[in-house]
């Protein structure tokens, strides 16, 4: 392999890490928030339409595969003349997987901080919202970081998917400089390795989120 | 008289389902009085004492705290958790097993009622703290996590965040029952310590020594009714009900 060709290879996945870590940043805040904002109403309210709302969201977007959705949101939107951008489609459509999956994974958080937590909360006189923001929300979040990391890793590896709806990532640019140089073990190889370093990096900061919240 | 008056329970009654768990219970604490609960387990003490701030509901009664009904609205509609609030700071409440918040350090457990339910500010509950935490003689902790603590010292800290509410009344639901037996002492001192101030108490314990020294009025408990009541040496001492008797000689027995 020349020089020339490692430097091609390099540039063409570089950038499609970039793309890859934007989609996972993107998606993943848009997932921190659904998934926390969805969770809280559920914990908090006796409405049992809002539950319901909520319920029908989570099975919806967890139960259908993320390719058929992004594919949905991509050309499906485009075919009734709403056209999203490829990012844009990526962002919004693993946002909306992941928020489906991030309400179930804080939910389980804030329920399963202990019964005696909240009941000494309301016996000192806290109202409702104020004892799960002082002390459920804060022990939830705690206890929902290791699979929250795992969601984590699992969306960065997902990005992959978001290829098939010609966002330059790190697939995408892999397959195309395989088509223009026929480097195939060499290019999937570095893309494999690309994704290990980028995991890795997500697993890390996780670790260290978990032991600085330690009590 | 009237206005000596506390707290009153009047015909507490506690049902799940078919089960009554509470059945008519009443009586009435004086200010500055203090009431022991005592009785075999399952027979009901503890439902009574949570009824009383509405953690347990009453399926039906009434209680008064200061001549306020508490819990219901007149028309007899359940107070809900966030109408329950201002009601329940006024009463302090410690429980078995602490549920102090580990991620709050001791002062911060300590000082969250007064800063955020009565909006005191930082600096002041923060020395209201200081001043509570000398109190139970846990001024070196303040700094902690609770999970750093040995059962005694939270159970400690758990009175100081009670007393922090400059409650009313305080609520104890059994707060030895789950220590190892040489730190009940450090714990017992500290209500000792409370009751010589004058301070309102309703006590669930098994500690009858302790309930003999402390109580003005022990209330004998059983099968969800109060089955005898009286001074507190007078209960112990002469016992005239049948069960009280066996209660009091089982746990006789269990200490010999």
């Amino acid at each position: 392999m020349n020089a020339l060709l490692f430097e091609r290879i390099f540039h063409a996945l570089l950038s499609g890490a970039v793309v890859t870590v934007e989609v996972s940043i993107g998606a993943l805040t848009m997932a921190l928030l659904i998934g926390l904002v969805l969770a809280t109403i559920e914990h908090l309210t006796v409405n049992r339409i809002v539950v319901v709302s909520i319920r029908i969201y989570v099975e919806l977007l967890r139960n259908v595969p993320s390719l058929t959705f992004l594919f949905l949101l991509y050309f499906g939107l485009a075919a009734t003349g709403v056209r999203l951008s490829s990012m844009t489609a990526a962002v919004v459509g693993l946002g909306m997987i992941g928020g489906a999956v991030l309400v179930d994974i804080f939910l389980a958080g804030f329920r399963s901080v202990p019964k005696g937590q909240s009941e000494a909360a309301a016996a000192i006189g806290l109202a409702p919202l104020m004892a799960f923001r002082l002390v459920i929300l804060p022990q939830g979040l705690r206890l929902s970081l290791p699979p929250l990391g795992n969601y984590a890793l699992g969306l960065v590896k997902d990005t992959s998917l978001v290829a098939a709806i010609a966002a330059p990532e790190v697939m995408f640019n892999a397959r195309q400089i395989v088509n223009e140089t026929f480097a195939t073990a060499w290019v999937y190889c570095a893309a494999a390795l690309l994704y290990l370093a980028l995991t890795f990096v997500v697993g890390q900061m996780f670790a260290l989120a978990e032991r600085r919240l330690e009590y | 008289m009237p206005d000596n008056t506390l707290l009153t329970v009047q015909k507490l009654t506690k049902c799940y389902g078919k089960l009554a768990v509470l059945k008519d219970v009443s009586f009435a604490l004086r200010r500055g009085e203090r009431i022991a609960l005592i009785g075999p387990s399952g027979s009901g003490k503890s439902t009574c004492l949570r009824a009383i701030n509405f953690l347990d509901p009453p399926t039906s009664g009434e209680i008064r705290l200061d001549g306020q009904l508490v819990g219901r609205h007149q028309s007899g509609r359940q107070l809900t958790d966030a109408e329950l609030a201002p009601q329940r700071a006024e009463i302090g409440m410690v429980f078995q097993h602490f549920h102090l918040w580990p991620h709050l350090d001791v002062r911060a457990n300590v000082a969250l009622q007064p800063k955020k339910v009565r909006g005191m500010s930082a600096a002041a509950a923060g020395e209201l703290a200081d001043e509570l935490l000398a109190k139970v003689h846990l001024s070196h902790k303040a700094q902690e996590f609770p999970g750093r603590l040995s059962g005694g010292q939270q159970q400690r800290v758990a009175i100081a965040r009670a007393l922090a509410q400059r409650p009313k009344l305080l609520l104890f639901d059994e707060p030895t029952s789950a220590l190892d037996p040489e730190l009940v002492g450090e714990v017992l001192n500290v209500i000792k310590e409370l009751a010589a101030e004058g301070r309102s108490m309703v006590l669930v314990t098994h500690e009858i020594a302790f309930a003999r020294e402390v109580a003005d009025r022990i209330l004998f408990m059983d099968g969800g009714t109060v089955v005898e009541e009286g001074p507190a040496r007078e209960l112990l001492d002469r016992p005239k009900e049948p069960r009280l008797r066996r209660f009091l000689s089982s746990l006789s027995e269990n200490r010999a």
